[in-house]
């Protein structure tokens, strides 16, 4: 793996995004809507303040799955991926440059969503802020990581689209959002030991109730890193040189 | 630039399956190092499958290809080969400029020398003065010149182009025919596929293909002598009726019955 490498195409992917105004428009204000919309349906009950903080962590990896996936299967499609593959990029250089270049989206994402929940909605945690803002980062690039590995299996857009209810749903249903993760069916508490959404979701609840969360919420962000770079080695090898 | 005395590419009994057809059933061609050849033969005959195999992204059945003294494909090889699929594969949102030099930073080009490569790239291509464009503001010719430049922009000793004059006009056909010449002037091997006869002449070596095997292997002169005819695509017709003729007069012999 080569830094330049992975830093080129990061750059290459960020500039891409630059020319295309309303995907922009679209990541930063679409999960401010929601979280606004939904500040308004539990105005005047404590339910925001205790769902807020999870779907902070929701958004980021739902919107980054969508735009990782659609991009890296455009790059298949159009012949782009097969080309660079050819020059000494490599597929490490190639996932992280991208994996970097969603990341820093999510950063400009997250600013925007926390600080909208915060001052707007006026969501109250017991946690830092800051501490939000790097599980949703960990949790954008999550999404990054998974696009990249669900591309992989998607042969046309329609598929590429699908995926996400298909690999995000589940996780959404069994991430404890809807009912705490202690009380679902014994069995489905397993699955959802095994998704790594529930890691987040877990994370971003005990920074809305505990004033010192940072130690349980590095636990958590450990197991999130293991799945991303789980999910980008497992996407490194769908990515071939050779194809029939 | 690689230095190889050998050599541009040895194929040696290549085969290739591309789903349930043998696009190429067996295969030996030498390229030789420093001059343009011309890949030419009708769509389907398997021009693109010997390019692929010839960058080390098509799955092969069996045989071997030697790129500049090393296997097709090999990390070593990875920018001294530079690769143009027909269609053109550049970033449709990127700007002509931006496009290029990151093909540029793939192949290792940083600061002063990218910027130096990338414009003289440009300039080869005659993109100048479409430089901060988006490709998908561009003509169809216009996109594939980029598509070019994408490969151009490091200079590598083996240029693979798959029709890269296709959908321009007489002017840029002529001014990249003698960009081709001068770059292998300068020591760099091309392989450029066509199916424009007309371009034949401007090679200094014809492989001609028909259905994954090679037809004729020579100078340009050498074709229009053994044929007898006018033109390259008249020679060419004769070559495939005479190729007809001898088949239909022996029956097929044994190695190609199997197939």
């Amino acid at each position: 793996m080569n830094a330049g490498l992975a830093t080129a195409t990061s750059g290459r992917v960020l500039r891409q995004v630059r020319t295309d105004h309303r995907t922009i428009a679209l990541i930063i204000v679409v999960p401010c809507v929601l979280l606004g919309l939904l500040a308004w349906i539990y105005d005047g009950t404590p339910v925001f303040d205790a769902i807020g903080p999870a779907l902070l962590g929701v958004f980021p990896m739902i919107v980054m799955f969508i735009v990782t996936s659609v991009a890296t299967l455009r790059e298949r499609q159009s012949g782009t991926l097969e080309r660079l593959l050819t020059t000494p990029m490599g597929k490490g250089d190639f996932m992280l440059g991208y994996a970097a270049a969603f990341g820093a989206l999510a950063v400009v994402q997250a600013l925007a969503t926390t600080g909208f929940a915060v001052w707007v909605c006026d969501l109250d945690v017991a946690g830092p802020l800051w501490l939000l803002i790097v599980v949703a980062v960990f949790d954008a690039v999550l999404g990054t990581a998974l696009g990249l590995l669900a591309s992989g299996f998607a042969r046309t857009e329609f598929q590429a689209v699908q995926f996400m209810p298909a690999f995000v749903l589940p996780q959404f249903l069994l991430c404890g959002l809807l009912i705490a993760r202690d009380q679902l069916p014994t069995v489905l508490e397993w699955v959802s030991d095994v998704l790594p959404l529930s890691y987040a979701v877990d994370a971003m609840k005990e920074i809305a109730r505990n004033p010192d969360p940072v130690t349980t919420v590095l636990t958590d962000l450990g197991i999130i890193a293991a799945f991303i770079a789980g999910a980008l080695a497992l996407g490194s090898l769908t990515l071939s040189r050779r194809s029939a | 630039m690689m230095n190889n005395s050998g050599p541009a590419v040895a194929v040696s009994g290549l085969q290739v399956v591309r789903g349930k057809r043998r696009v190429i059933p067996k295969l030996d061609l030498v390229i030789p190092s420093g001059q343009v050849v011309g890949l030419l033969g009708p769509s389907g005959s398997g021009k693109s499958t010997l390019m692929r195999c010839i960058v080390g992204v098509q799955i092969i059945e069996a045989g071997s290809v030697t790129v500049l003294g090393h296997p097709a494909g090999s990390p070593v090889l990875r920018d001294e080969v530079g690769y143009v699929t027909q269609s053109p594969s550049v970033y449709a949102d990127l700007t002509v400029r931006d496009n290029v030099a990151y093909f540029g930073r793939a192949v290792g080009l940083r600061g002063q020398d990218l910027r130096d490569a990338v414009d003289r790239t440009l300039a080869e291509v005659d993109l100048v003065s479409h430089a901060d464009q988006l490709v998908q503001d561009l003509s169809g010719g216009q996109e594939s010149r980029v598509s070019l430049a994408a490969a151009l922009v490091g200079r590598p000793t083996l240029l693979v182009l798959d029709e890269p004059t296709v959908g321009l006009d007489p002017v840029l056909r002529r001014d990249l025919w003698a960009l081709f010449r001068r770059l292998a002037e300068r020591g760099h091997s091309l392989v450029v596929s066509s199916h424009v006869m007309d371009e034949a002449t401007r090679c200094d070596r014809l492989v001609l293909l028909r259905e994954g095997e090679v037809l004729a292997d020579l100078t340009p002169d050498e074709l229009l002598a053994r044929t007898g005819a006018p033109d390259a695509d008249a020679a060419f017709l004769a070559l495939i009726d005479a190729e007809a003729a001898r088949a239909a007069a022996s029956p097929a012999p044994s190695d190609r019955s199997a197939s």
